[in-house]
């Protein structure tokens, strides 16, 4: 009875978990609600630049100004602020009449947003002096306020640079990109390393990807043997002459097949939805997810083995399963956490697993640039798989 | 073909199989009888490989259980308790995988597969998952899957269990067939008399995890009974609590069981015991409608032996087949 054997015996038991599986309506159903789910999910409370609705957001334009000498140019202004809004970020905009009214109406939640026009708007224009207009935002709502009141001082401020640049070129009889340079003679442009910008949705995909295939095997393995154990049918597997081992061999590999499955729809649906691009070579992804998927095998095993049943099976699962859902970086980058809780999360598999794909995902990695992510996942993979397949066997004979 | 010596099972503090030894003969019935929790299950659990003795050794068919388990694999069948097989696979699936599983090469499974479905009249529902079978036609797959891989030695644990009465006969029957024509050694465990009685050619009486009692069921009812004592069913057209107290008291009455509600199973001892006892029915007004001189069963014999009724082990698992097991005696009776 040679590793053949072995092996054969644990495709044999895969294929059967398999075949159940497929015969599962609801479980099939689930296998593919439960990614969507998810994406969906995170991908649209979490409010991302890009992703942010903006013409939700309702903005009232105050205009004071009183004129100067007969004359008003605050209307000129108020039409090239909605000229530039509409064409980018497409506020709610609409008129105001004065600051009470403006205030009251964010008092009651009706505006998120004012942009003021002062009294002597007409007056500073006109007499070379700085006219100060005053963005007013609803400060309950910290993220609303911060995001508004960026987009409009945005665009109040491109539009007093194009005045300025225009101004200072006629005055001095110089063109337009030469008046640019004497006003900011350092340009700043930021890129990534690759071409294209990235949105929350390629931060979160890869990591969800690997949360679900490690989710599928640590929920899966200890559930199918459990389960399999308190209907009785494990009995007639043990009785067989075959290795335990391909026991636990075919019963990861249905779990693998299942996991990665759910990690594919997963990596379809940033696609094909979310507009998610991958970067790096897909077949690291995919040797990424086994990889992930080995280094968790081991604890898999190792808490079916402690677990008496399907229920203590699956608290201890949820003990272990939270604590790194958050702190791997899934959600939240472990850079901008608190020191202690980057320490904590230096030790979960999943921060490696998740921060490797994120890397192959959205930069364009190799394995030569992950090497280290490689080497603590297969280290860790070992180590339980080394603790867990004793604690196997015993619970088998018990 | 086995042999057992000293076999001793300790869950913690729990001493489930105590020091327990005996040998099976090839081709013989054997039946390891007694209440829930008396330790069976656990012996044949250490039989089939599937739990590791705390000490003592057994030998199957001359390979040790623990130092050789794989050689004493291939040579058993196991119908556990629980059905060992996949509701979601089709009856051929199931025994395709399992046949696998024993390394059956494929041109005999499928052979083996026909054969046995046939067998069992399972052969038209060979494509249907077993989920959709009766619970009978599921025992018959649980039983045909411990035989594909044509063992020498097949454990039998409950196989009766929750079955219907004629689905019980129909498994004895097939056990039986199986014994007599491929001379297949069969160890049993039942809490159900009737199996014991109708299948076995010697029984084992289990209790607290020790053996009380080895002998084939006639030797073991003539123990129970002998010239002085004998087992009497009486009916009592107005019986009520109150008579059975009474006749309880009587010196000559050993045992009392109630069988429905106008019929007394009644061990007695002595050579009046009779008039006794209905003398004492009259006093208190019964109208006796029948009285019956019975044949002893194992019940009876379980109940000489331990002093306590089968039925009587206070287990939830046992409950549930009370109600069952009360019919049997009215059936036995006719």
């Amino acid at each position: 009875m040679g590793a053949k054997r072995i092996l054969e015996t644990s495709f044999r038991i895969a294929w059967k978990d398999l075949k159940e599986l497929s015969r599962n309506k609801l479980g099939l159903l689930m296998l593919i609600l439960m990614p969507l789910l998810m994406m969906a999910m995170v991908g649209f409370i979490y409010p991302s630049g890009s992703s942010i609705d903006m013409s939700n957001l309702k903005v009232q334009v105050v205009n004071l100004d009183t004129g100067f000498m007969d004359m008003s140019v605050s209307g000129d202004f108020a039409s090239a602020v909605n000229q530039i809004n509409s064409a980018s970020v497409n506020l709610a905009f609409s008129d105001g009449t004065t600051l009470d009214v403006l205030v009251d109406s964010i008092q009651r939640g009706e505006i998120d947003a004012g942009i003021v026009i002062p009294e002597n708007f007409t007056y500073c224009v006109l007499n070379k002096q700085q006219a100060n207009i005053t963005i007013i935002s609803d400060t309950s709502n910290p993220q609303v306020s911060q995001q508004v009141s960026g987009v409009l001082a945005n665009i109040i401020e491109s539009m007093s640079k194009q005045v300025a640049q225009s101004n200072l070129a006629a005055q001095l009889n110089i063109t337009s990109a030469q008046a640019a340079s004497y006003m900011a003679p350092y340009n700043v442009s930021s890129q990534g390393v690759v071409e294209g910008s990235s949105s929350y949705f390629d931060f979160i995909a890869p990591g969800l990807m690997m949360m679900t295939v490690m989710m599928s095997v640590m929920t899966g393995l200890p559930g199918a043997i459990t389960h399999e154990r308190e209907i009785g049918t494990l009995d007639g597997v043990m009785v067989a002459p075959i290795n335990r081992l391909s026991i636990i061999l075919g019963k990861t590999l249905a779990q693998l097949t299942r996991g990665l499955m759910q990690g594919l729809i997963i990596l379809i649906l940033a696609t094909a939805l979310f507009g998610v691009t991958i970067h790096g070579n897909i077949l690291l992804v995919i040797g990424l997810l086994l990889l992930g998927v080995f280094s968790f095998v081991g604890l898999g095993v190792a808490l079916t083995s402690l677990a008496k049943d399907q229920e203590s099976a699956s608290m201890m699962l949820m003990a272990i399963m939270f604590p790194m859902m958050f702190l791997s970086g899934i959600f939240f980058p472990v850079k901008m956490m608190p020191g202690f809780m980057q320490t904590i999360s230096s030790f979960l598999p999943l921060t490696y697993a998740s921060d490797a794909l994120r890397k192959v995902m959205v930069l364009g990695s190799g394995i030569p640039q992950i090497a280290t992510s490689l080497a603590i996942l297969i280290v860790f993979g070992i180590v339980m798989l080394a603790i867990a397949v004793p604690l196997f066997r015993r619970m088998m004979t018990r | 073909m086995i042999e057992v010596k000293n076999l001793t099972k300790v869950f913690g503090k729990f001493t489930a199989v105590d020091n327990i030894s005996f040998t099976v003969k090839k081709g013989e019935i054997f039946g390891l009888l007694g209440p829930n929790g008396a330790g069976k299950s656990t012996t044949l659990r250490m039989l089939s490989t599937l739990a590791r003795p705390t000490g003592g050794v057994a030998t199957i068919g001359g390979c040790d259980i623990v130092k050789n388990d794989t050689k004493v694999r291939n040579l058993l069948g196991v119908v556990s308790e629980k059905m060992i097989i996949y509701e979601r696979l089709t009856a051929k699936e199931n025994l395709w995988f399992f046949g696998c599983l024993f390394g059956i090469p494929k041109e005999k499974l499928h052979k083996r597969i026909d054969e046995l479905l046939d067998l069992v009249n399972l052969t038209q529902f060979k494509d249907k998952q077993v989920g959709t079978f009766s619970t009978g036609m599921r025992q018959r797959m649980n039983v045909i899957r411990a035989l594909l891989n044509e063992p020498q030695v097949l454990f039998l644990d409950e196989p009766t269990l929750g079955l219907d009465p004629q689905s019980s006969v129909e498994i004895r029957e097939f056990i039986k067939k199986l014994n007599q024509e491929k001379g297949t050694t069969i160890i049993i465990t039942t809490h159900m008399m009737l199996d014991a009685d109708l299948l076995c050619d010697r029984i084992a009486i289990v209790d607290h995890g020790k053996i009380i009692a080895l002998d084939s069921s006639v030797n073991l009812k003539k123990a129970t009974v002998g010239a002085n004592t004998s087992i009497i069913n009486l009916g009592i057209t107005n019986l009520n609590l109150d008579m059975i107290e009474k006749i309880k008291t009587l010196p000559c009455v050993g045992a009392v069981t109630q069988e429905g509600e106008t019929k007394l199973r009644i061990t007695v001892h002595g050579e009046d015991a009779f008039d006794q006892i209905i003398d004492q029915v009259r006093t208190l007004n019964g109208k006796i409608s029948s009285i019956e001189n019975l044949q002893p069963t194992l019940e009876d014999v379980f109940l000489h032996m331990t002093g306590r009724n089968v039925r009587d082990s206070v287990e939830s698992k046992v409950l549930v087949h009370t109600r069952r097991m009360a019919k049997m005696p009215v059936q036995r009776g006719r």
